[in-house]
C-alpha cells in the first residue's frame, strides 16, 4: 500500500490519545491520578460535535470541547481536592458519568454529519514531493496537538510555574511548607488535562469518523492513561507511544482490508495487546519516572 | 550592646500541658557560633521555631541588631536574614539540585545563573556539589549541602542549624566545621543546635543550655569540660532517688554480648550489651536518643534476630526466636514509635488490641478472632487506663499522642508480661497520665515481672528504677544501683568514657 497515505492516516489516528495522554501526563506530573479520561474525552467528542453542528464551525466545536472536558474534570477535582475523595474510585465515576451523560445528549445527534475541518493548505512545505502530502496537508488539529507537546515539553523543563508544578508532584508536603499553593496548581493541572482530553474526544467525532455515534472514543481513554505511563512521564515519550499505537491501529485496519490470514479478531486486539506488552516491559525495569506524590490526597494540616 | 545579633528577652511559649519555653533570654553575638544544648524536649526546637517564624511566642521579644524582630512566618525571618537548615530535609528528590534550591528561594534567578552561582558558592565554601546532578542519588551530608546553599544565596545574617551532624559520617561533620568557620569569619553568626558535647566543644564560642524550657546557664564551651556540660544538661534538681526495698528474685532475661550491625545507614549498631534484671526489678536505660536505644529494644522483642547465645529468657535462649514466639512465652515489649511501630494507625483500638494481645489474651482461637472478647479486652485497657476516646472502635491515628500511648502501654501490660522492656513509656504524656504510666510499670514490677524501662527522662528513671545504665553509641556502661548514683556519675555514664577523661572509674 502507498506509504504516504500510511503515513498521513497514522498521524490522524494517534491525534486524539496524543492530546488526552498529554493532558492526563501533566495532570499526573501534578500528583494527581485522574481515571476518567475516556469520560471527559467522550464528553467533549459529543460536546464538541454539537456545538460544531448547531454552529457550523468545527473550530467552535474544539473550543466548545475543551471547556467542556475542562468543567467535567474540575467536579474531579472538586471532589478529589477538597473533599479528599478516593482519586482512583473518583476517576472511574467520572467515566461511568461522561459514558451516559454523552449518550443523553448525542441522541439527538445520530446519524448527522459534522462540518469538515478544512486541511492546511501550507505554502512550500505542503508542495513538497512526498512529505508534503505526507506530514504537511493536515488539518489544524494535528499541528496544534504536535505544537502541544513542545510546549508542555517546555513548560515542564524551563519555566518556574512547571517546575513548582513538578515539586507539588513530588512530595506535596515539603511544596507546602515552601509556601505553594498544592491544591490549586494541582486543580490548574487538573483542568488542563480535562481540555485536553475533550480536544482529543472531538477530533474523534469530528474529523476521525465524523459523526456522532454512543460509546465512539472506544477505550482511547484508558489507552491514553497507558500511554502516560509508557511515556515515563515524558512529553517526548508520550508522542511516541500515541504514534507507536496510532500505527499498529492503522496497519491492522490495512491488513484487515487487505484479507490476511490472521483472524479479524486477533488483529483487532492488536493495538491493546502491543499496549500491554510493552507496559510490561517498561514495569519490568522499575517505575520510572513517576511523581512520587501520586494519587496520594492532600490536606494542609495532614 | 553592639556585638550583638540577636537579643531575646524572657521568650515563653506555653502547649497544653506543658511550658516549652519559660522566659528564656540570651544574646548571640555578631561573628559567633552560639550553641543551643539540650536534651531531647528540653524546648531547643521551639525556641529556634519561634527564632524562624514558625511559631509565635506567647511573651517574649526579640531584637536584630537593634531593632525589634517579630517574624509572622519563615519569609519574614529569611528577609531579615535569618535563615534555617532543618534536621528533617525539605528537599524533591526527583530534581536536580538547581531546582530544589529555585523552590526554596523567594526570586530565583535564571536557572543557568542560578547553577553558577551554586557552583561558585559551593567552591568558596569547600562544599562540592554539582547543580545538574538529582537529588536522590545525594548523600545525606550532599543533601544537607543543598539546604545550606538554598541558605547561603540569599546572605543570612544569622544561620540555624537544627542538630545537623545527626545524619552525617565523621568526614562531612569535619567539612561541615570548616564550613561554618569560614562562615563566621566571614560575619555570619550561627546558632548551632546539637546535644553532642564534644562537637559542641571543638565548634562553639558561646553555648546556651536548656533543661525542662528553662535557660539555666550560659558557658564558654572551650573553657570547660564535656562532663560539666552534661551536668548543667541532666541538671541537679532531680530527686535523689531512694533506695528501693523489696527483695529481687531471679534473673529472668539475660543479654550476653549481644552485638548487632546497624540496622541501615543512620542506625546504630549494638556493640557486646551485657545485662541482666530480675524478676521485680526496674531496670533504666538512660543516654541521649540515637545511641542505640531503638535497636535494642528491637534486639529485645524479636524484630531483629540476635546471634545464637546472646539473649536469655527464663534460662532459655531466645536469640532466634521471632516476636511471636517471645510474646508467647511472656516477653513483652513497647516500642517508641507510637503511631506505624507500636500500632497500626488506621486500624481501630481493637484491631490494635488484638495485635499484640491476641495470644496471650486467646482472643484468636483457631484462626479466627473473638471480637466479643476482643472488644473486652479493648474497653478493659481503655478504662483502666483512662484513655480518652470516644470507643474502642476508633481509629489509633486518631487519638492525641497521650492518649495512645497509654493504650499501646496498658495492652502490654494488661498482659501479665513476665518481661515488659518500653521505650520512652512517658514520652508526649501528660504529667497525670505519666504519672499514672509509672505507677503502672512499679505495680507491674511489684506482682513479680521484670521490667527494662529504656527512656530519654532521667528523673522518671531516678523515679522508677532500681539499677540504671546508659546507651553510648551502642555500648551499655556497666549498670548501677541508683541510690549509688549522683549528677556527676550520670554525666559521665551517658557520655561515655570514651570522650571523658579515659581512667576515670565508673
Amino acid at each position: 500500500m502507498d506509504p504516504v497515505l500510511l503515513v498521513a492516516s497514522i498521524m490522524v489516528s494517534a491525534t486524539p490519545i496524543l492530546l488526552a495522554a498529554l493532558g492526563e501526563m501533566v495532570v499526573e506530573k501534578s500528583g494527581v491520578l485522574n481515571l476518567g479520561v475516556e469520560g471527559m474525552m467522550i464528553t467533549g467528542a459529543v460536546m464538541g460535535f454539537a456545538i460544531a453542528v448547531s454552529s457550523g464551525s468545527p473550530l467552535l466545536g474544539f473550543a466548545g470541547a475543551a471547556v467542556s472536558g475542562a468543567v467535567l474534570s474540575l467536579a474531579f477535582g472538586f471532589l478529589t481536592q477538597y473533599l479528599l475523595s478516593n482519586q482512583v474510585a473518583t476517576g472511574l465515576g467520572l467515566t461511568l458519568v461522561g459514558l451516559g451523560l454523552s449518550a443523553l445528549i448525542g441522541s439527538n445527534y445520530e446519524g448527522q454529519r459534522a462540518p469538515a475541518l478544512g486541511k492546511l493548505d501550507i505554502p512550500l512545505l505542503g508542495d513538497l514531493p512526498v512529505l508534503g502530502r505526507m506530514l504537511f496537508s493536515h488539518d489544524i488539529m494535528v499541528y496544534v496537538s504536535l505544537a502541544l507537546v513542545a510546549a508542555v515539553w517546555a513548560f515542564l523543563k524551563f519555566t518556574r510555574a512547571g517546575l513548582i508544578l513538578r515539586a507539588v508532584g513530588e512530595d506535596h508536603a515539603s511544596a507546602h511548607a515552601l509556601g505553594y499553593k498544592v491544591v490549586r496548581v494541582r486543580l490548574a493541572a487538573i483542568a488542563f488535562g480535562g481540555a485536553c482530553a475533550g480536544m482529543g474526544g472531538a477530533y474523534v467525532s469530528l474529523v476521525r469518523v465524523p459523526q456522532w455515534t454512543e460509546g465512539m472514543t472506544a477505550g482511547a481513554g484508558w489507552i491514553a492513561l497507558a500511554i502516560v505511563v509508557f511515556a515515563s512521564w515524558r512529553a517526548l515519550g508520550v508522542l511516541i507511544g500515541a504514534y507507536l499505537f496510532g500505527g499498529v491501529t492503522v496497519i491492522q485496519l490495512n491488513l484487515q482490508a487487505a484479507g490476511t490470514t490472521v483472524p479479524v479478531e486477533l488483529l483487532s486486539m492488536s493495538p491493546y495487546l502491543i499496549t500491554i506488552i510493552v507496559l510490561v516491559i517498561i514495569s519490568a525495569r522499575g517505575a520510572q519516572g513517576a511523581p512520587a506524590s501520586l494519587g496520594r490526597s492532600f490536606h494542609a494540616s495532614s | 550592646m553592639a556585638d550583638t545579633l540577636l537579643s531575646i528577652r524572657g521568650l515563653t511559649k506555653a502547649y497544653p500541658g506543658v511550658v516549652a519555653n519559660d522566659t528564656v533570654s540570651f544574646d548571640i553575638g555578631k561573628n559567633e557560633i552560639h550553641a543551643l544544648l539540650g536534651e531531647n524536649g528540653a524546648g531547643k526546637s521551639t525556641l529556634v521555631k519561634m527564632i524562624f517564624g514558625l511559631v509565635k511566642p506567647d511573651k517574649g521579644e526579640m531584637h536584630l541588631n537593634g531593632e525589634p524582630y517579630q517574624p509572622g512566618k519563615p519569609s519574614d525571618a529569611r528577609r531579615s536574614g535569618v535563615a534555617m537548615v532543618f534536621q528533617h530535609f525539605s528537599l524533591f528528590d526527583a530534581l536536580d539540585v538547581a531546582e530544589n534550591v529555585a523552590l526554596g528561594m523567594e526570586t530565583p534567578p535564571p536557572m543557568r545563573d542560578l547553577a553558577r552561582q551554586i557552583r561558585e558558592v559551593s567552591e568558596t565554601y569547600g562544599l562540592p556539589l554539582d547543580p545538574y546532578r538529582v537529588v536522590g542519588t545525594l548523600s545525606a551530608g550532599e543533601r544537607q549541602r543543598v539546604e545550606i546553599i538554598r541558605c547561603l544565596l540569599q546572605n543570612p545574617r544569622l544561620l540555624i542549624m537544627d542538630e545537623p551532624t545527626s545524619v552525617l559520617t565523621p568526614q562531612e561533620v569535619e567539612i561541615l566545621f570548616r564550613t561554618l568557620n569560614k562562615l563566621k569569619a566571614e560575619g555570619t553568626s550561627i546558632l548551632y543546635i546539637s546535644h553532642k558535647l564534644e562537637e559542641i566543644r571543638t565548634l562553639c564560642d558561646e553555648a546556651t543550655i536548656l533543661r525542662l524550657g528553662k535557660n539555666v546557664g550560659t558557658c564558654t564551651p572551650r573553657e570547660v569540660t564535656a562532663r560539666q556540660m552534661a551536668e548543667m544538661m541532666v541538671g541537679s534538681s532531680f530527686l535523689t532517688p531512694e533506695p528501693k526495698a523489696g527483695a529481687k528474685g531471679e534473673v529472668l532475661l539475660r543479654c550476653e554480648a549481644l552485638s548487632l550491625p546497624a540496622p541501615g545507614a543512620f542506625g546504630t549498631p549494638l556493640r557486646e550489651i551485657s545485662l541482666e534484671v530480675r524478676a521485680g526489678e526496674v531496670l533504666g536505660i538512660g543516654g541521649v536518643a540515637g545511641n542505640g536505644q531503638d535497636e535494642l529494644l528491637m534486639a529485645l522483642s524479636g524484630e531483629r534476630l540476635a546471634p545464637q547465645g546472646a539473649i536469655w529468657f527464663k534460662g532459655r535462649d531466645v536469640s532466634r526466636d521471632g516476636p511471636s514466639l517471645r510474646r508467647e512465652a511472656g516477653l513483652l515489649t513497647g516500642p517508641e514509635e507510637r503511631l506505624g511501630h507500636a500500632a497500626a494507625p488506621n486500624m481501630s483500638l481493637t484491631e490494635n488490641a488484638v495485635l499484640t494481645a491476641g495470644q496471650r489474651k486467646g482472643l484468636v482461637k483457631n484462626g479466627f478472632i473473638n471480637w466479643i472478647a476482643a472488644q473486652d479486652f479493648a474497653d478493659h485497657v481503655i478504662a483502666k487506663f483512662d484513655v480518652r476516646t470516644p470507643g474502642a472502635s476508633v481509629a489509633a491515628r486518631a487519638l492525641s499522642g497521650g492518649n495512645l500511648q497509654k493504650f499501646v502501654v496498658g495492652r502490654e501490660i494488661e498482659q501479665n508480661p513476665d518481661v515488659f522492656v518500653v521505650n520512652q513509656p512517658t514520652w508526649g504524656v501528660d504529667a497525670a497520665a505519666a504519672a499514672a504510666i509509672r505507677q503502672a510499670l512499679l505495680d507491674l514490677a511489684a506482682k513479680g515481672a521484670a521490667i527494662i524501662c529504656i527512656s530519654q527522662d532521667l528523673d522518671e528513671l531516678m523515679e522508677i528504677s532500681d539499677r540504671f545504665g546508659a546507651l553510648n553509641e551502642g555500648r551499655l556502661s556497666a549498670t548501677r544501683p541508683v541510690a549509688d548514683l549522683d549528677v556527676e556519675k550520670i554525666g559521665l555514664m551517658m557520655g561515655g568514657a570514651h570522650d571523658m577523661e579515659v581512667a576515670h572509674d565508673i
